[in-house]
This record gives structure tokens, sequence and C-alpha cells, in this order.
């Protein structure tokens, strides 16, 4: 930090140095090409600013318009409530991947988010100190891990695993899906808790500690409710993670499109059924406006969600 | 206080006193299993794929129905692509990042911008694909191509590197601010000079974090860019066919008729996950030497 600002100043100072210099002939010169620079510099930032906006509605405009056109020759209700994707015959239900989407998020938000809670807690409050500066990295490091290797950890290790559990041959399914999106997730939504538990102010412990609770009241009554935002700001980035999530997905969850009515029935989601199908129909087909209405879905999704983070942090700064 | 309410307090304390005990134990054990359990299927990938490594398979061009295939084109293809998208994303990152902390006023539009920025982050990297294929197969007709493989990647990294330079510039202490305007630095000179060289170590980070997740990303590859490579090694063209390794990887997993696919896989998976961790590592690991020493 230190010298950072010393050798920062000494540019800075040089710079003025110059000006002194160069003062009689050309100060006018300089400042107006300055000025220039300075100018020319705000607006190649607003221009970038307001590119990363264009970016997401034209997004928002082409996924919604080619998915509209879907409704053109499919009616609304059909694509939402019926089961029947069989694009070949014309008939164009969505209802098995969206609910598909819906149930596999919850069944991965049902595993990970306390298993993950846990591990916050451990590394926030209870681990020595080399041990959680050693898995703080760590942890970092494998938020960063390809999802497509946990597609293929999943295929080659656990589906195998599942078979050998059930006694048939059906390995992958939701369960096979579930538990590799929570592999997938669990170092985000720990790593974020972690840091929420650790913001809990140290005098809020304190005061729990010297009406004489144990550590476990502490934890459970006054550090986890203080962190309360934090750990479902996490959840909320975990869920969107496992709502986009495609390529592990693709890779275990059988890709049938048929309602799960067990754990160990392939099934299909929105994510795995555009990837798998969108390279085989020509653009303007119905069948490929139907994949663009379900990737429009997705995003008024994860989009829903972002809204639900905004609107916790406004109630956690009210509070 | 009489013999009897002291000795319902102490059984009381008894009772919370081993669920106490119980708890740390759970807590400990889920901690650790949890942690090592990951940890140590990463370690099983490399352990299964790195001692088979060698430098034919490496460089080798990829073969769909005789066994020893490798993956050179595809390993060149991720770090084209990646490098790309980079060229792409970190100035129009950077810059927009920039005017949201120095620039922007505190007003509903710009908190606006935030939302949409913050929308966009949260974006699935499927939906990139879709996107990526309207415009460039669709549009422009230019097909399956490295190009349009690589701006779609920028177009997915590009929100997540506008809140790492915002949030990071945000953090530089006002003092070094002022002090530079104190000078007579104009407010380019100041960023230029004093705010990025402070917050590079954030920026940096953010970098990796987006490399990292560009080099993985397959979805946004298979829509865009496509499943097959030009077939030759060192092909720069913009507009040949960019299947990556991760791409590769799935598909050779669960596509590929290939004899050997399982060894390519394990071999592949290997390669990945090494060349992430030494993309995490290598730009790290000088950073965090240097916020150790300047401490």
């Amino acid at each position: 930090m230190l010298d950072v600002k010393a050798s920062s100043g000494g540019g800075v100072a040089g710079e003025l140095g110059r000006s002194l210099h160069t003062r009689s002939g050309r100060s006018f010169d300089r400042r107006t090409r300055l000025s220039f620079y300075n100018r020319t510099f705000k607006v190649i930032c607003i221009a970038s600013a307001i590119f990363v906006c264009l970016i997401l509605f034209s997004i928002l405009f082409l996924m919604g318009r080619t998915g509209m056109l879907t409704f053109n020759e499919v009616s609304v209700a059909e694509f939402f409530f019926s089961t029947e994707w069989v694009p070949e015959n014309e008939q164009y239900g969505a209802l098995v991947f969206i609910s598909g989407t819906f149930v596999l998020t919850a069944l991965t938000m049902l595993i990970s988010v306390p298993i993950s809670v846990l591990v916050a807690v451990f590394l926030a409050e209870m681990s020595p100190r080399w041990l959680r500066t050693l898995l703080r990295p760590v942890l970092d490091l494998l938020v960063g891990i390809p999802s497509v290797v946990y597609g293929f950890l999943g295929m080659t290790i656990l589906i195998p695993v599942l078979r050998d559990i059930t006694g048939t041959n059906i390995g992958d399914g939701l369960l096979a899906a579930a538990i590799v999106l929570t592999i997938m997730v669990l170092p985000t939504i720990s790593r974020i808790s972690d840091d929420a538990i650790t913001a809990v102010p140290k005098k809020y412990r304190d005061a729990s500690y010297a009406l004489g609770a144990s550590r476990f009241q502490t934890i459970v009554k006054v550090v986890l409710p203080a962190a309360r935002s934090g750990i479902m700001y996490a959840g909320i980035l975990g869920m969107a993670r496992a709502i986009g999530e495609t390529m592990a997905v693709v890779m275990v969850i059988g890709n049938t499109p048929q309602l799960a009515s067990a754990l160990f029935q392939p099934t299909a989601v929105l994510t795995s059924n555009i990837v798998m199908q969108i390279a085989n129909v020509p653009f303007d087909s119905t069948w490929n406006y139907a994949l663009y209405m379900m990737g429009f879905l997705l995003l008024l999704i994860s989009l829903l969600m972002i809204v639900a983070i905004r609107m916790l942090q406004r109630k956690g700064a009210v509070s | 206080m009489s013999a009897e309410s002291k000795s319902a307090f102490a059984s009381r304390k008894g009772w919370s006193h081993k669920r106490n005990q119980l708890f740390t134990m759970i807590v400990w054990a889920v901690g650790i299993c949890t942690i090592l359990f990951i940890c140590g299927l990463l370690f099983l990938i490399l352990q299964k794929g790195l001692p088979k490594l060698s430098l034919d398979f490496l460089y080798g061009l990829p073969s769909e129905i005789d066994p020893g295939g490798g993956i050179g084109p595809t390993l060149f293809n991720s770090f084209y692509v990646l490098i790309i998208s980079l060229l792409i994303s970190i100035p129009l990152g950077m810059s927009a990042g920039i005017y949201l902390a120095e620039f922007a006023p505190d007003n509903t539009f710009i908190g606006f911008v935030r939302i949409c920025v913050e929308g966009l982050a949260s974006v699935p990297s499927i939906i990139f694909g879709l996107f990526g294929i309207a415009i460039f197969v669709e549009v422009f007709q230019v097909g399956l191509t490295i190009l349009g493989g690589a701006v779609s990647l920028a177009f997915l990294n590009l929100p997540v590197l506008t809140r790492v330079t915002e949030e990071a510039i945000r953090a530089v202490p006002s003092e070094m601010k002022n002090a530079s305007f104190a000078l007579g630095g104009t407010h380019l000179q100041t960023i230029r000079r004093v705010l990025i060289p402070v917050a590079l170590n954030g920026i940096i980070t953010g970098i990796c974090l987006v490399a990292g997740r560009a080099f993985g990303e397959s979805a946004v590859i298979i829509l865009t860019a496509g499943v097959s490579t030009s077939g030759e090694m060192w092909d720069f063209s913009l507009f040949s066919p960019g299947a990556t390794l991760a791409v590769h990887l799935w598909y050779v997993q669960s596509e590929a008729i290939v004899p050997d696919a399982a060894e390519i896989a394990d071999k592949a998976a290997a390669v990945l996950v090494f060349v992430v961790l030494l993309i995490n590592v290598l730009f790290r690991l000088p950073l965090l030497l240097h916020v150790r020493r300047t401490r």
C-alpha cells in the first residue's frame, strides 16, 4: 500500500514539475490537451456503461421477440400447461421442463443450504485461525472450477455409485443432478454466508456470552439471525447459479422429456433441453422459437431474483 | 437459593453443555468432511489424468474414430477464445466500472444502470449462447465461429468486470484521491496514476475470476462456436469453428464414439482443472505476497 502511494505521489509531482517548467510557452496547450483527454475519457466511460445496459436490453428484446413468435402457432395454455413435448408432431408443451427446473432447484437448495450454512459457521466461528486462512482461498478456488468438470465427475463417479445403491441400471435423474449442483453451489453459498457471519459485530456475541449463553445458543439465536439477510443473499445467488446451470445438469439428468415422478427417473430441465436441441433445428421454425421462449423464461426468472436481492438489501439497509 | 432450584439449574446447564458439544462436533464434522470431499474429488481428477499426460496428447489432433486422439486444437482454441474475449471485455468492463465509481451522479438513472449491470451478471450463460446464435448465425450469417464464441463470452464477462472494477475503485481511501487533486492532478491523471494502481489488486483478482470462468465455460461455446474444430493446429482464423477444451470434454464424454473416450475425457478434465487452478494461483500469488510485504 505505502509504496504505491509514494510512487503515484511521485508521478503526480513529476507532472506538476513539468507543467511549471513549460509554463511560459505551452501552458495553454497543455491545459486544453489535458481537458480534452479528460473529456474524451469520460465520454468513453459513459459509452461503455451505456453499452453494458444496451446488451441487457438487446438480449431481453431479442429473446422476447423470438420467443413470442412461438405463440403464433402454439397457444399459451398449451405451452405452459401441456406436458407433451413432441416437436416432430407440432406439440410444444414445456411444462415438463419448467417444473423440472423448479423441482431440481428446490431439491438442490434443500440439500445445499443447510450444509453450506454449517460450513460457513465452521469457517467463521469455530475453526482455528490458521485453518481459516488456509480454507478460505481453497473455497475461492473451488468457486472457479468449470461446471463441465462437475458434470464429468457426476457422470463418471456419482452415477455408477447411484446405480449400485438403487440396484437398477438407471442412475441419472433429479437426485444425481441435485447432488452435482449441490457440490457446485456449495463453495459459493458458504463463502458469502461466511462473510456475512464474520461481519456480525463482535459486541453481539459478547453480549450473548455475558448473559450466560453457550456457544450453540449464541450462534443459533444471535449470530445467525443477525446475518440472516447476508445468508439469504448467498442462497439466492446459489439458486440463480443452479437455475442457469447447463452443462453439469445435461450430463447427469438423462435428457428425456417426461415428468419426473421419482428421484431416479431421467427427465429434463429448461437449460438442458435448450442445449441439446438448439443445434439441430432451423432458426425460423416454431421449434426454435419455443426453445427461445424457454430461454426467455429463464431470463425472467434470473432477473426476478436480482430484484429480490435488491429488495433484501434495501430492507437490510433500513433495519 | 434453595437446593431444588440449584439442582434444576445444574441439570439444565448440563443439558445445554451437551447440546453445545454436540453442535460443535457436528459443525466440525460437516465443515471438514465437505471441504475434504470436494477437494478430494478435484484431487482425484488430477491424479487420474495428469500422470497419463504426454506431449502427443496435448499437441495432437483429435480423432473421431481411431484411438489415440489428442486435444491440441481445442486447447489452443481455449486460450485463443479466452484472449480475444478478454481483449474485448477488459477495456469495456473497466471503463464502465470507472464511470460508475467516479463520474456517475447519484440519481435514479444511475441506480437503474446498476440494476442492469447486476441483472446482466446473473443472466444464465446459456442465454448468452442463444443471444450469440441470434446475432452471429442469424443476423451476420457467419455460422459457428471462434469470433462469435469470443464475443458472446466477452458479453458474459462484462458485467462481472464492471462490478469488480467499481468496487475496487470505490474501496480506495479518499485521502489518496484528495492528495492527488491537491497536487493539481486532473481527474484522468488521478484515475490513471492513483486509483487504478491502488485498486489493481482487486481488479486483477476479478480478471482471474473471469478468465477462469471463460476458460471453463462450455454452454456458450457449444451454442456459438460449435463442438468441432477446424482440425489443424495454430489456426488463427477468426471464422473457423472453435470448440474449446471444456466443450471437447463434454463431447468426448457424452457424444463421441472413439474407443478410448473415457481415457481422453480423464486427461482432458485433468488439463482443464490444472489450467484453471494455474490461472487463479499464478496471478494471485504475487499479489498475495505483495500485500503481505507491504503490510
